[in-house]
């Protein structure tokens, strides 16, 4: 009998254990529901409430990230969710309508056009901020300053596979030495916009090359080998300074260093690429906190990229924005 | 993920056979050098794993100490202030599905098990499919059962990044590890027991509450908590279905958004912020932790209150 019990106090336990864990989440919520009460009670104006879901790219989820931050500072009482399914993965759950806000790497495709259409999802395409996909080297590397665009595809193309392997089969310049290639793995939009711009054709890259969806990983692979070469979203070139450097991408008309201005300005082509949130029309409609959060999101744009480490709008980019938020209400 | 074999728990010895015992090579005599080498190999394999094991955790120990701090748990994720990011909605999240995950899976999964080694009728063929697709079950990759879920919760009309359908893909994933611990368990528990409690003018029912069931808590706590431990670390499935890397709010209901840990690790540890990659090597610390004191859990409970038979 006392063991039976003591066998069952252990199970209790367990039960217990479990229950003590929900318990102690359900306190903590009403905690912090009586906080956030009292800071939206302090804030001025008509208090905001519900949620905001977004999803879509994982390099422009920081940015929304950011923005959320900084918009429930002032709106305490508004979930905002930030998912990172990829730009594809986001826009499917968009035109289902699952989703209030979708983050993107590349513009919609037609067949994802579609998709929404017959969902009957009507939505707007919001230019949020720039990216610049760089080019790096390691720091010790002495050869690689400025590559051309024909150099880039001769280096990458389906048809270097295997074939391609010493850097002076790119340029004769270069020394003899062995290649070492790093990138954005398949599923990344990172990719789909490299091969585009520079192969010629989304998806065709050679594929004998380190492939990573974790932009660190070529960060280190690159860093530490002198003859190494790979391509990136500029904010890891930003936080790696000290490791890598910025090769020079010719697209025809000289050389030129990656950079917020060359991004900004234009002239850092082709590699600079746009980022994008598309907005569902009718949640814009008919939820005021998305609509408060998409015109908040507009109209402090550039404060919120500055903040995220991202390349801001230029004046002309800016005024567009504007206006295409305007246009939705 | 962890493999399989980590989460059955160890097996009760069946009472007709003494239980193994290691395999020495003194023991049984044999000296020769194939078997003295074979010895040796198997240690460095050992060693290795154990190295190996020991510089991933020392070095996210290194990496995470400046951020083992009181931010870590009381602050929410943070993109423009990444020195003070914290994973409270990461671990409140955690516990919230992981409860979920516990009250669907563990009755389920008793009963079941009861059901199976108690009262079904092995001789049939339904119940012979039913036991063949639960070893099949508990090896099917974790993915799989967000995907499974996924799909029902669209056809049901259920929003996919919530912590009901998170803790509903964990509790498909477990149940089947469950089932087989728990028949484990009551496999363990000597057939006398039962025949006693019948032959005092106990119903099979009274005799399973009463009896079996209370005897075989022990196995059934251990592979229950390894179990749970499983899916705490579980990431994939949960990304799947839209937990979110990025939520500043403490989850409140079945219907909430949610993160959790794994999720929240993998989110920051691809990001270019150094601070942010910190943060999650501190993550990593206290998810280790939090797993570590499961599994001794389930380890004490196991010492305690097993009975050899």
């Amino acid at each position: 009998m006392k063991r039976s019990s003591s066998r069952l106090a252990a199970l209790a336990g367990t039960v217990a254990l479990a229950t003590a864990l929900t318990a102690c989440g359900g306190q903590n919520e009403a905690a912090s529901t009586a906080t956030s009460a009292g800071a939206a009670g302090g804030a001025s104006g008509a208090a905001l409430s519900g949620e905001i879901i977004s999803d879509g790219s994982s390099t422009v989820g920081p940015l929304t990230e950011a923005a959320a931050e900084l918009f429930r500072k002032d709106n305490p009482g508004v979930n905002i969710t930030v998912q990172t399914s990829g730009t594809g993965g986001g826009f499917k759950k968009f035109c289902q309508g699952q989703t209030d806000l979708s983050n993107a790497s590349r513009p919609i495709k037609d067949e994802e056009k579609a998709a929404c259409a017959a969902a009957g999802v009507t939505f707007t395409e919001l230019l949020v901020a720039t990216d610049a996909l760089t080019v790096v080297a390691s720091k010790g590397n002495t050869f690689l300053t400025c590559l051309t665009t024909a150099e880039l595809k001769k280096l990458w193309e389906p048809a270097a596979e295997g074939k391609v392997t010493t850097w002076d089969q790119v340029n004769p310049a270069f020394p003899k030495e062995k290649i070492t290639l790093y990138g954005a793995g398949t599923d990344s939009g990172t990719f789909d916009y490299f091969t585009a711009e520079i192969t010629g054709e989304e998806g065709a890259s050679r594929t004998d090359y380190n492939a990573s969806e974790d932009d660190n990983v070529t960060v280190q692979g690159v860093s530490g080998d002198a003859n190494a070469l790979g391509y990136l979203g500029y904010t890891y070139l930003e936080e790696n300074q000290s490791a890598l450097k910025a090769v020079q991408v010719d697209g025809g008309k000289g050389c030129v260093t990656p950079s917020a201005e060359t991004a900004q300005n234009g002239t850092y082509t082709p590699l600079s690429r746009p980022l994008f949130v598309y907005v569902n029309n009718a949640a814009f409609a008919s939820k005021p906190q998305v609509k408060a959060f998409v015109s908040w999101y507009v109209a402090t744009d550039e404060a919120i990229t500055t903040a995220a480490q991202f390349i801001p709008l230029n004046a002309e980019q800016r005024q567009k924005l504007q206006s295409a938020a305007d246009s939705i209400g | 993920m962890a493999a399989l074999s980590d989460l059955t728990p160890p097996p009760a010895p069946s009472p007709a056979q003494p239980p193994t015992r290691p395999l020495r090579a003194e023991r049984h005599g044999d000296d020769s050098p194939a078997s003295i080498a074979f010895l040796v190999a198997l240690w460095l394999t050992l060693l290795f794993a154990c190295s190996v094991l020991a510089v991933l955790l020392l070095d996210a120990f290194i990496s995470g100490l400046p951020r083992l701090d009181g931010a870590l748990f009381t602050a929410y994720a943070s993109t423009i202030n990444p020195d003070g990011a914290g994973a409270r909605a990461a671990i409140l999240g955690s516990v919230w599905v992981l409860g979920v995950t516990a009250a669907l899976a563990i009755p389920l999964g008793v009963a079941a098990a009861v059901y199976l080694e108690e009262f079904a009728d092995n001789q049939r063929w339904y119940n012979r499919l039913i036991e063949a697709n639960l070893q099949n079950l508990a090896a099917v990759p974790a993915i799989i059962y967000g995907m499974l879920t996924a799909g029902v919760a669209l056809a049901v009309g259920l929003r996919r990044g919530v912590v009901l359908a998170g803790g509903l893909a964990l509790a498909l994933l477990i149940l089947p590890v469950i089932i087989i611990a728990t028949r484990e368990a009551l496999r363990a528990v000597p057939s006398e027991i039962r025949q006693a409690s019948l032959a005092l003018g106990a119903t099979p029912l009274t005799t399973v509450w009463r009896q079996t069931l209370p005897a075989a808590v022990p196995g059934v706590a251990t592979g229950t908590i390894l179990a749970l431990s499983r899916a705490m670390g579980e990431a994939a499935p949960l990304l799947l279905l839209g937990g979110a890397t990025f939520i500043t709010y403490d989850p409140d209901g079945l219907l909430s958004g949610f993160t959790t840990l794994p999720i929240q690790i993998f989110g920051w540890a691809g990001r270019p912020q150094e601070e942010l990659r910190t943060v999650a090597s501190a993550a990593i610390m206290v998810l280790l932790v939090l797993l570590l004191a499961m599994n001794t859990l389930a380890i004490v409970i196991r010492n305690r209150y097993q009975k050899r038979w």
